[in-house]
């Protein structure tokens, strides 16, 4: 029994789930200090979510963005980089995104994947550039990639000031082209024949025409599972594992140390992009908005990554979880009156339990040892 | 001082267990008061393990630790201090950047006036120390700046400074010229002298000679014998060690040189602080053959390793290899030129620890056709490849493919290395301090490499610290001083004191 726990613990999944466990444990007990009953709450934020099928997809359609800059952030920590850019290179994608499909007309699907190429290439460069600083001059990447946050937010709000690109009187840039829109059964809905038929069916209207339910959470999963392929399956993934574990030792097997960094930031903006413009074929407005903030998924990537330990697949998982708490802790604010910072409470817990999962195989080492002194 | 006829430290069937990995079983070990007891066994024996139990780093599984005859539960660090056991690591553990003293009294720093500083007095009383037993330190000296040596001095009265009766010292030699180790000796024998008693750790057969009454032995876990070192030959506790008969000599054919593949002309290299390490020096090395560098570290062995991997920019002068110039060039291209390097710090240079040991051992190699095909690893011919390197190099254990590098022993870890480096038929082989930390068993298995790759045609350039390593593998001894090559001779031309000699330049001032 003993050794069959210690074996568990030793698990990276079940230390994840672990610190999940604590990380709910550690909201319980800020609810019940606050004054709020914590199973109250936590059903609540669970039945919320469950509650109708508008709900669900509001999650899944929030957990979209969250699992590419997961990965953007994710594939930068594997090779050793610490990518706080993604903010900056999600809006970089999504200007990426607008302009091509704003512009373009091309024939359906065709479209998409010319825009999410764009979009990848321009926040790939953008990310390319911090990895070139890094790789050229030595400047660390956290630095650049937080000040290239705040030149892509007011490139945005420029760009959008531009009689060209801004609609007069308005906060928004010109949209993408409907054709373009990754939403399910785009156009079918709002043709003559769309709408007899949902208005026959009342039970799939608010579905389809009350939220922007989208393709996008396929493609991030489609993009997750590539990720990890590229990582673990192919040369390149082995070569820039290899710079992030040791830099010197790869050096003198004559990898291209410099190349490695640079290609890394690519591939990382780009991911981050990747969900900037998902983002504006999939959701209302389709078009860029003046920004006050940052848009804030590229942070809430950084709490992905560190959460899934940096697995690809596992961003799947803890974007989801991420998406449903902060989805779930805005409906205990509106219901109950309970402060909804006990879901970044929890959070934060989780993180931290997650960066110590050592914790975990310190316990498991004692179980395995006081089994060994029963058997002597 | 109670208990007079106590041993200093008796360790009593001690266990301890890493997963399910029996590290050590059942081991013990008494040391008299006042002797130096020295620890003999193969890397991955548990003898480093064995004294970090003793030193609270790690919990034992079980047995007893006596300390003056009394039972002591050595929880952690500041039991053993309590004790008056001090440890001197492998890897010195100092501040760069502060000087001799301010390292010493770190910690327990002498201050007037209940909180200022006097470095004074801390320095008056650590040069007392110092003199009593003949522990030649500069104190001012950051430790950055001073030789290796010396910081092992700083180290050892680090421990002398917190009233330490009990010293632990992990492979004092292993980074020593023999003139140091000598001194090493002396300020042992002078610490003993005074009461104080020595534990040591090693594998090498002629310090123990040298140092050492009592030698106990472990391996592989368990505890073999302990010996009165006067009594046994080198042989006999080489055997002991290894569990089999070793040779001490290595035992390879005459060379037969053929051309020249690879040379050197006019090479200054300068490091990173522009002061010029290697001036103006020539070499050649011809098929077939081994050349080997004598030479004390510091004289430009690193800086002349790292010109020729092109990990540095060459200032002037030419390296080629079979008629093509490498000098400037990168990694990349030295390494498709035929050049494969066993590199000094197998840590740092060597290996990708968290990567498996699969991986590691095709870190020069993933991207030939045999491991990977459009872009894509081949997973199962990887993995065959590992298992065959296992085989062939002995590498343990055996099912260590998937298992990260950093979880095999220094001479396992080696052994990855040489067999990822051997692996492709380098023309040239250059191997840095290849045997670096490893004991007499995982040496003779590196040296023999060495020779079998030598007879099959090939050539190698080896660099060490390590005389006895250059005077035993090498067919050509050049001799390295202050970057140049002051002497060369053939294998077997001239004797150790002779190379010693011109080793440390005649006017080279020892130690300092």
């Amino acid at each position: 029994m003993g050794s069959k726990i210690a074996e568990l613990l030793n698990k990276t999944a079940t230390k994840i789930i672990l610190a999940i466990v604590l990380g709910f444990m550690a909201g319980a007990l800020a609810l019940a200090v606050a004054g709020y009953d914590p199973g109250t709450s936590y059903s609540m934020m669970f039945t919320s979510i469950f509650s109708s099928p508008q709900n669900m997809i509001q999650v899944l359609i929030l957990t979209m963005p969250n699992i590419l800059t997961g990965l953007s952030v994710a594939f930068a920590f594997k090779t050793g980089l610490f990518n706080i850019g993604g903010e900056g290179q999600y809006i970089v994608g999504a200007i990426a995104a607008v302009m091509v499909g704003g512009v373009f007309n091309l024939p359906p699907v065709i479209n998409v994947i010319v825009i999410m190429l764009a979009a990848f290439l321009a926040a790939g460069l953008y990310g390319a550039l911090a990895g070139f600083l890094k790789a050229k001059f030595g400047i660390h990447e956290v630095i650049t990639t937080i000040m290239l946050n705040w030149i892509a937010l007011y490139l945005n709000n420029y760009l959008i000031s531009l009689p060209g690109i801004g609609v007069k009187n308005t906060e928004y840039s010109f949209a993408i082209k409907q054709n373009a829109w990754t939403n399910v059964l785009n156009g079918w809905k709002t043709s003559p024949q769309g709408q007899a038929y949902l208005a026959a069916h009342p039970a799939l209207s608010p579905i389809l025409l009350g939220t922007d339910i989208n393709y996008g959470i396929i493609i991030a999963i489609v993009v997750a599972v590539a990720v990890s392929f590229l990582l673990y399956r192919t040369t390149f993934g082995y070569q820039v594992r290899a710079v992030g574990l040791n830099k010197d030792a790869a050096e003198a097997a004559g990898i291209r140390v410099k190349k490695s960094i640079v290609m890394t930031m690519f591939i990382a903006g780009g991911l981050a992009g990747l969900a900037g413009a998902l983002q504006m074929t999939g959701t209302l407005p389709h078009a860029l908005v003046t920004l006050a903030s940052q848009p804030g998924y590229g942070f809430n990537g950084i709490t992905v990554a560190l959460m899934a330990n940096s697995s690809p697949i596992g961003c799947i998982f803890t974007a989801l979880l991420l998406s449903a708490l902060q989805f779930g802790g805005s409906t205990i604010q509106m219901n109950l009156g309970a402060p909804s910072e006990v879901v970044n409470i929890m959070i934060g817990v989780i993180v931290f339990f997650v960066a110590v999962a050592s914790m975990f195989t310190m316990i498991s080492e004692r179980i395995k040892r006081r089994r060994v002194k029963i058997a002597d | 001082m109670k208990n007079q006829q106590a041993d200093a430290v008796e360790m009593q069937s001690i266990y301890k267990y890493f997963d399910n990995f029996c590290a050590l079983n059942a081991v013990n070990l008494k040391v008299r008061r006042g002797s130096i007891h020295a620890l003999l066994g193969e890397n991955g024996a548990g003898k480093t393990t064995l004294m970090n139990i003793l030193y609270g780093l790690y919990r034992p599984d079980g047995g007893k630790i006596l300390i003056n005859g009394e039972p002591v539960e050595m929880k952690n660090p500041n039991v053993a201090i309590e004790h008056k056991i001090g440890m001197v690591h492998q890897h010195f553990k100092l501040v760069e950047n502060f000087t001799v003293v301010q390292n010493i009294i770190l910690g327990q720093e002498v201050v007037k006036a209940g909180c200022v500083l006097d470095l004074a007095r801390a320095r008056k009383q650590v040069m007392d120390l110092s003199k009593t037993y003949g522990l030649a330190v500069d104190p001012d000296a950051k430790i950055e700046d001073i030789s290796v040596g010396m910081q092992q001095r700083v180290e050892i009265l680090k421990a002398l400074y917190r009233g330490v009766e009990i010293l632990i010292l992990d492979e004092p030699t292993a980074v020593l010229t023999p003139q140091e180790i000598n001194e090493l000796v002396n300020i042992m024998h002078n610490l003993t002298e005074d009461g104080k008693t020595i534990i040591i750790i090693t594998h090498k057969l002629k310090e123990i000679k040298k140092s050492s009454e009592y030698c106990t032995i472990i391996r592989r876990g368990k505890y073999i014998d302990t010996v009165v070192v006067k009594s046994v030959s080198e042989q006999q506790l080489a055997s002991m060690m290894v569990g089999r008969e070793v040779s001490l000599v290595v035992a390879k054919a005459k060379a037969d040189p053929g051309d020249i593949i690879f040379r050197i002309d006019n090479l200054t290299v300068e490091d990173n602080r522009k002061i010029e390490r290697v001036k103006e020096l020539s070499l050649y090395v011809k098929r077939g053959e081994i050349v080997g560098i004598a030479g004390i570290d510091g004289n430009g062995q690193k800086e002349l390793v790292e010109a020729i991997t092109c990990l540095t920019k060459v200032k002037a002068g030419k390296i080629s290899i079979n008629g093509a110039e490498l000098q400037n060039t990168s990694p990349h291209y030295v390494v498709e030129n035929g050049i494969a390097t066993i590199h000094e710090d197998r840590q740092k240079r060597g290996l990708v620890l968290d990567f498996p040991v699969k991986y590691n051992l095709i870190l020069e190699n993933y991207n030939k056709p045999q491991f990977a095909g459009r872009s894509i690893l081949k997973e199962p011919a990887i993995h065959q490849f590992a298992e065959d390197s296992i085989r062939r190099y002995d590498i343990r254990p055996e099912d260590c493919a998937s298992e990260p590098a950093r979880a095999l022993s220094g001479g396992n870890q080696q052994k990855v290395i040489i067999a990822r480096e051997l692996s492709e038929n380098p023309e040239l082989l250059l191997a840095f301090q290849p045997t670096r930390g490893l004991d007499v068993g995982a040496i003779e298995f590196i040296h023999s490499a060495l020779i079998k790759h030598r007879d099959s045609g090939h050539s190698i350039l080896l660099i060490s610290f390590e005389l006895d390593e250059i005077m035993n593998v090498s067919d050509r001894i050049c001799v390295l001083y202050d970057g140049r090559i002051v002497a060369e001779f053939l294998q077997g031309e001239v004797d150790e004191n002779e190379i010693g000699l011109l080793m440390a330049g005649g006017e080279r001032k020892n130690g300092i």
